[in-house]
């Protein structure tokens, strides 16, 4: 039996397993979950229209869509075509990519707590941009991209090495302590920087803050093309993640390139992540959030788990993002604030319950 | 305990050293004034120059810093010894962020257009008990299944402390107080700018519940011993660690309320004062509250020399030396 074959079958297997093993899956048959990400796609298409339409100028839905076939120049087209369509499309760009870095990590560290934040990429990111800015005066997207990338890479490792002390290796507890204690640092660091530099902190303040709201298109087409190869290589990738996650050593018995795979997933993660970071700042909990959901749903396949949790995503950033404008009108809550007040009560839930198993 | 002959000498030694830096904080500066002239200064006999300098300008923040120093150590003494983990400390288990919280609420919700308070000063430190206080309560009620356990606690700590950062930015987005730098050096943690009258209210306000502390010790001597022993001997267990986590919420609150979050005294202080004296908290406490009391000192003068004429926040470096320290014990306690 050829390698290939060899993997279909045990996947098949794991498919097998998993409809019969998982009691909470929503969607059990393949023509439920088709359909179900068809729902996704046109919940998460209506949504990116909603986004454009409502907020503090108000317009219609008439409106919105002369801005787009017929445009006049008028005050409203403009802040329909400049403000509004970027932000949308960012949010949905930046939530699918979040969602799906989250995946990843928690397959690779089998870990559910492991995501962007606990990770300490986003502290790293935004330590790599301030020192960028305030030593090499950068400005431009394509440079904050990269300082980004880096800077969430180094944290990354920074973390893992510093959770896999000891034999026990990356435990729940471990990760979220070196995380946060790495985020702290990085973060303090930061604001000293910010503190020596007031023109620095004129420049980033907007971009530390976390939010979808402001950046131009220039900056998401900066970043696109890094997202949508982590989006497309995660999808290739699916399958062998579900070899992944039954253990290591499985999975180098089904002939798996275990450590290959795992660096293409690992730099998957520092492209998705490191690059949402670049476009919207610190955006938190979505991507713990959202894979934890995407697995109730329609259980442990990663062939559906990637479509989905890119889907939820970015509906849950667009959701999250509109609510943003209208909690305190006429200002708005940064984004990154909504999903922490979603994120929390997940985030505690699973750690209730991940302790209790252990 | 106390009297035991090393930890006398330790706690004597650390004394000096606390007097020391203490002098060195109030001499260096812009104006640099060697430590015999301020000790001079401060019991009246200095130049007319120097008393002013320093009991005007240097005194004030050195007393705060001093005060905060202790109060977080003390807080993070007592909290290891209730969890029985040597990880916990006030920032960990999110009392820092919950205080912070409530501060810069206070501060958005009672000022005015021109950043003028509506309602007295001497509010805050009770607006910042009250917010450690509710953390304090929802960590501990979350983590609460048939008992705490450390992990739990440690883990859902993190969790409400990015939440409790949260409600921060949008309070600062709400309020009047949105000069985004100062309110950035507050948050890191800094005594930059604190005056007589913060001094006087956080001074007796430590003091006393350091006493307090220092009284219900043999309690936590008995908690550090695990739940069973401590009933098996007699303690009413859930009741005192009750009051002791009661006052190390009081503690953090009002170092925060004077200082922001200064991050890591409270996990790096009872350590080294257990590596000096030991585990018996008589003396591990009162050692703990100089050592924290010398660190932030020492934190602050740094922040406020080392890049004249910029201030660094004092949170900076209890940061820069505190992460690394943290990720040591980590690497420590790996196996265990």
């Amino acid at each position: 039996m050829s390698d290939n074959n060899r993997l279909l079958v045990s996947a098949h297997k794991l498919d097998q397993d998993m409809v019969r093993g998982n009691a909470f899956m929503l969607l059990k048959t393949q023509f439920q979950k088709t359909v179900g990400l068809y729902l996704c796609l046109v919940l998460l298409l209506f949504l990116i229209c909603a986004s454009i339409v409502y907020g503090y100028t108000d317009t219609s839905w008439k409106v919105a869509l002369e801005a787009f076939t017929d445009f006049n120049g008028s005050k409203e087209h403009l802040i329909l075509q400049s403000v509004r369509l970027p932000r949308s499309l960012i949010a949905a760009c930046i939530g699918a990519s979040l969602a799906i870095s989250g995946v990843l990590m928690q397959t690779l560290t089998k870990n559910p707590l492991a995501s962007p934040e606990i990770f300490g990429i986003n502290a790293g990111a935004g330590l790599a941009v301030v020192i960028s800015v305030t030593i090499f005066s950068a400005g431009s997207t394509q440079a904050y991209t990269w300082v980004s990338f880096l800077g969430a890479a180094i944290a990354a490792i920074g973390v893992y090495i510093v959770g896999s002390f000891g034999r026990e290796g990356l435990t729940p507890l471990k990760l979220t302590l070196a995380g946060s204690v790495v985020a702290v640092l990085f973060s303090s660091i930061t604001q000293g920087f910010l503190v020596i530099s007031e023109t620095t902190l004129d420049q980033v303040l907007f971009w530390l803050a976390g939010s979808v709201q402001g950046r131009k298109l220039d900056t998401l087409t900066a970043v696109l093309p890094y997202l949508a190869v982590g989006w497309v290589i995660s999808l290739l990738l699916a399958s062998k993640l579900n070899l992944l996650s039954m253990g290591d050593d499985v999975a180098k018995g089904l002939g798996l390139k275990v450590g290959f795979i795992k660096l293409t997933a690992a730099s998957c993660v520092i492209l998705l992540a490191g690059g949402a970071v670049a476009i919207a700042g610190p955006v938190g909990f979505i991507g713990i959030v959202i894979p934890h959901i995407t697995r109730a749903i329609i259980g442990i396949d990663h062939r559906w788990i990637i479509p989905y949790s890119a889907m939820l995503g970015g509906i849950l950033l667009l959701a999250a993002d509109i609510l943003a404008r209208y909690v305190i009108m006429p200002q708005e809550v940064p984004v990154g604030v909504m999903t922490a007040i979603i994120g929390t009560p997940f985030f505690i839930h699973i750690a209730r319950k991940g302790f209790n198993a252990n | 305990m106390l009297l035991d002959k090393k930890t006398a000498a330790i706690f004597t030694g650390l004394l000096f050293l606390l007097i020391f830096t203490f002098l060195l904080s109030a001499g260096t500066g812009q104006l640099y004034i060697s430590p015999l002239d301020v000790a001079k200064a401060i019991l009246g006999f200095g130049s007319k120059l120097h008393t002013t300098v320093i009991t005007s300008f240097r005194l004030p923040r050195i007393m705060v810093a001093m005060m905060v120093g202790m109060a977080l150590a003390v807080a993070g003494g007592i909290l290891q010894g209730i969890i029985r983990n040597p990880l916990a400390s006030p920032d960990i288990i999110g009392l820092t962020s919950g205080a912070s919280f409530a501060v810069v609420s206070f501060l958005a919700l009672f000022s005015t257009e021109n950043n003028a308070l509506t309602v007295s000063i001497s509010w805050l430190p009770i607006a910042a008990f009250a917010g450690a206080a509710i953390t304090a309560f929802l960590v501990y009620f979350l983590a609460w299944k048939n008992g705490v356990s450390p992990v739990r606690l440690v883990l859902i700590g993190i969790g409400i402390s990015a939440l409790m950062q949260a409600g921060t930015t949008t309070m600062m987005i709400l309020g009047p107080i949105y000069r985004a730098s100062q309110a950035n050096i507050w948050i890191t943690g800094s005594v930059n700018g604190s005056k007589w009258t913060d001094a006087s209210i956080v001074t007796p306000l430590v003091l006393v519940l350091m006493g307090i502390a220092f009284m219900l010790v043999r309690h936590l001597n008995v908690q550090e011993l695990g739940e069973d022993i401590a009933r098996g001997v007699g303690s009413k267990v859930q009741k005192q660690r009750l009051l002791l986590l009661l006052i190390a919420t009081a503690l953090t609150g009002s170092a925060v309320a004077f200082a922001g979050g200064i991050g890591f005294v409270g996990l790096m202080a009872p350590h080294i004062a257990r590596r000096l004296v030991g585990s018996a908290f008589g003396a591990l406490l009162p050692v703990a509250a100089l050592i924290g009391a010398v660190l932030v000192i020492i934190a602050d003068l740094a922040g406020r020399t080392l890049f004249d004429p910029l201030e660094i926040p004092a949170g900076v470096f209890t940061a820069s030396i505190g992460a690394p320290y943290f990720i040591y014990l980590l690497y420590k306690t790996r196996n265990s």
